[in-house]
């Protein structure tokens, strides 16, 4: 059943909803979205150095966006205000990566796939990557689940508990790069953070406990990359931006939902 | 014996001196409190202790196997992140749901079980930062102006509600406060803080030291004497020479 470019595309795009879905989470409540947003930009950088050294791009897309995560981090504390300095960064990291892929003249490589993604062309391979990337944040998150936790709501009481949050900060950081380095085929660089947002901020209306708003965000995530392939392939339209549209549909309906309990 | 012991511990963020030279041992079941000015550093005293802040010199001990509960000053639950009263006392261990009812009797809020994090009030929520404090049973509680935001007969029950956990469970209590006259009735040691301990002893002799006085004004009765802060005194008793830092009053 894997030689249905439909099905690979599907069960990529599944794998993906369901790393980024706890990590969401914690992108959403750590208000982090513009940090996953700029660890994001920074991965088309990764990209053409990947190229240029003909290494694995999912290595490289790990290592660039693992570095410029560590980077925010150091900076922010020395005291440069923090959506400024995403602000420099994120876009820096894509204008010197889009500046890079253009030197790289012996490849042709096709620049709209990796912004925006080519979930149709998954391969096997890339499968096999996607599934495996995913499944070792799964593990990473679940491990940290209760540190993490602690850590988000409060640093003191984290110290309390014996925990180090800027160890669990770094599992976080690890976790976003691996992410964004298996989304990249999937939705491309400049619609990974919608990926980890939306399904989450989705999910928050629904949900009672933490534990709840992850399950209910990787399934939107799920449901929506399910719906967005199908009416990408009925429409003819761009399958990553299509998924995303039925995310934000999702998120447009939970929040009628809620605005409608509220008003009861 | 005591649980912790800090030793000639200084604290700085960025150069800015917060603590200097602060020697104090906490022994097991004693309640101390700590009074002193804002900016004093009671905060990055208690920070101290529990880890979240390194020492820039000396040293904190803690005794083999001491268990801390902390109720911190304020914590914003941010309204993105549902989760019930249950499951934040249940962070970071597993604790069965007989433990957990019977820390929120403790805390004098049992009904608030199944209620959702955010939508607490200011008294219901310092009493749920206290049971979660409690669940472990600690042997030393630290107390960080867990009366903020209370009224005066909330925040006598809730002084009255540690002593009872002292009483039952016979757990130290380390607290910061700026309600003099709690401090004086229920603690056995009162320590003066700016920035470097000014004096500590039986609140009796605290309220009775010219350094407690400098700094609060001569009446003890009332949490008013706070905001008599007199910046000019000399320390009569005292062989180091200094400053206090003054500290601007809202009255």
């Amino acid at each position: 059943m894997l030689d249905d470019f439909m099905v690979r595309a599907t069960l990529a795009g599944i794998g993906v909803a369901f790393a980024a879905a706890p990590l969401g989470c914690f992108v959403v409540w750590r208000r982090m979205a513009y940090f996953g947003d700029a660890t994001a930009h920074a991965a088309i950088l990764g990209v053409a150095l990947s190229l240029a050294f003909s290494m694995s791009i999912f290595v490289g897309t790990v290592v660039v966006a693992l570095l410029m995560a560590l980077t925010v981090n150091f900076l922010s504390r020395r005291g440069y205000a923090m959506d400024t300095l995403l602000g420099v960064l994120a876009h820096s990291a894509l204008a010197f990566g889009l500046v890079a892929v253009s030197f790289l003249s012996g490849i042709r490589i096709d620049l709209m796939a990796y912004l925006f993604g080519d979930i149709l062309a998954v391969s096997r391979g890339d499968l096999a990557v996607i599934w495996g990337g995913a499944l070792l944040v799964a593990i990473l998150i679940c491990w940290r689940w209760s540190a993490l936790l602690t850590a988000t709501l409060n640093e003191d009481l984290a110290y309390a508990s014996g925990i180090n949050p800027k160890r669990e900060q770094l599992a976080l950081t690890i976790a976003l790069a691996i992410t964004v380095a298996v989304a990249i085929k999937v939705v491309g660089v400049l619609l990974i953070a919608a990926m980890l947002i939306i399904p989450s901020a989705a999910a928050r209306p629904l949900s009672q406990t933490p534990e709840g708003m992850a399950l209910i965000a990787g399934l939107i995530g799920a449901l929506s990359a399910s719906v967005g392939l199908r009416a990408a392939y009925v429409f003819d339209t761009p399958a990553g931006p299509s998924i995303v549209c039925v995310a934000a549909i999702t998120f447009l309906v939970s929040s009628v939902l809620r605005g409608l309990r509220t008003a009861r | 014996m005591s649980l912790v012991k800090m030793r000639d511990v200084s604290v700085s963020y960025g150069g800015k001196i917060v603590l200097s030279h602060v020697s104090l041992r906490i022994a097991a079941g004693e309640i101390v409190t700590i009074v002193g000015p804002n900016g004093s550093g009671k905060t990055s005293l208690l920070r101290t202790i529990i880890g979240a802040v390194k020492p820039s010199q000396g040293h904190v001990d803690h005794a083999q196997g001491v268990k801390l509960g902390y109720v911190p000053q304020r914590l914003h639950i941010d309204e993105t992140l549902p989760i019930t009263v249950s499951r934040f006392l249940k962070l970071p261990c597993r604790l069965k749901h007989d433990a957990i009812t019977q820390a929120l009797t403790q805390a004098g809020v049992p009904e608030l079980f199944d209620a959702q994090l955010s939508k607490l009030s200011g008294g219901q929520f310092q009493r749920v930062l206290l049971a979660r404090a409690l669940i472990g049973e600690p042997d030393l509680l630290l107390l960080d102006e867990a009366t903020q935001g209370l009224d005066q007969r909330g925040s006598a029950a809730f002084y009255q509600q540690i002593e009872q956990v002292r009483q039952n469970t016979g757990c130290a209590v380390l607290m910061i406060s700026h309600e003099l006259h709690v401090v004086m009735s229920a603690s056995d040691r009162v320590i003066c803080l700016n920035g470097h301990v000014c004096c500590e002893g039986t609140p009796a002799v605290v309220a009775s030291a010219p350094e407690y006085r400098a700094l609060f004004g001569t009446g003890t009765g009332g949490a008013l004497a706070l905001y008599r802060h007199e910046h000019d005194h000399s320390h009569d008793n005292c062989d180091d020479s200094h400053d206090h830092q003054s500290t601007e009053a809202a009255e």
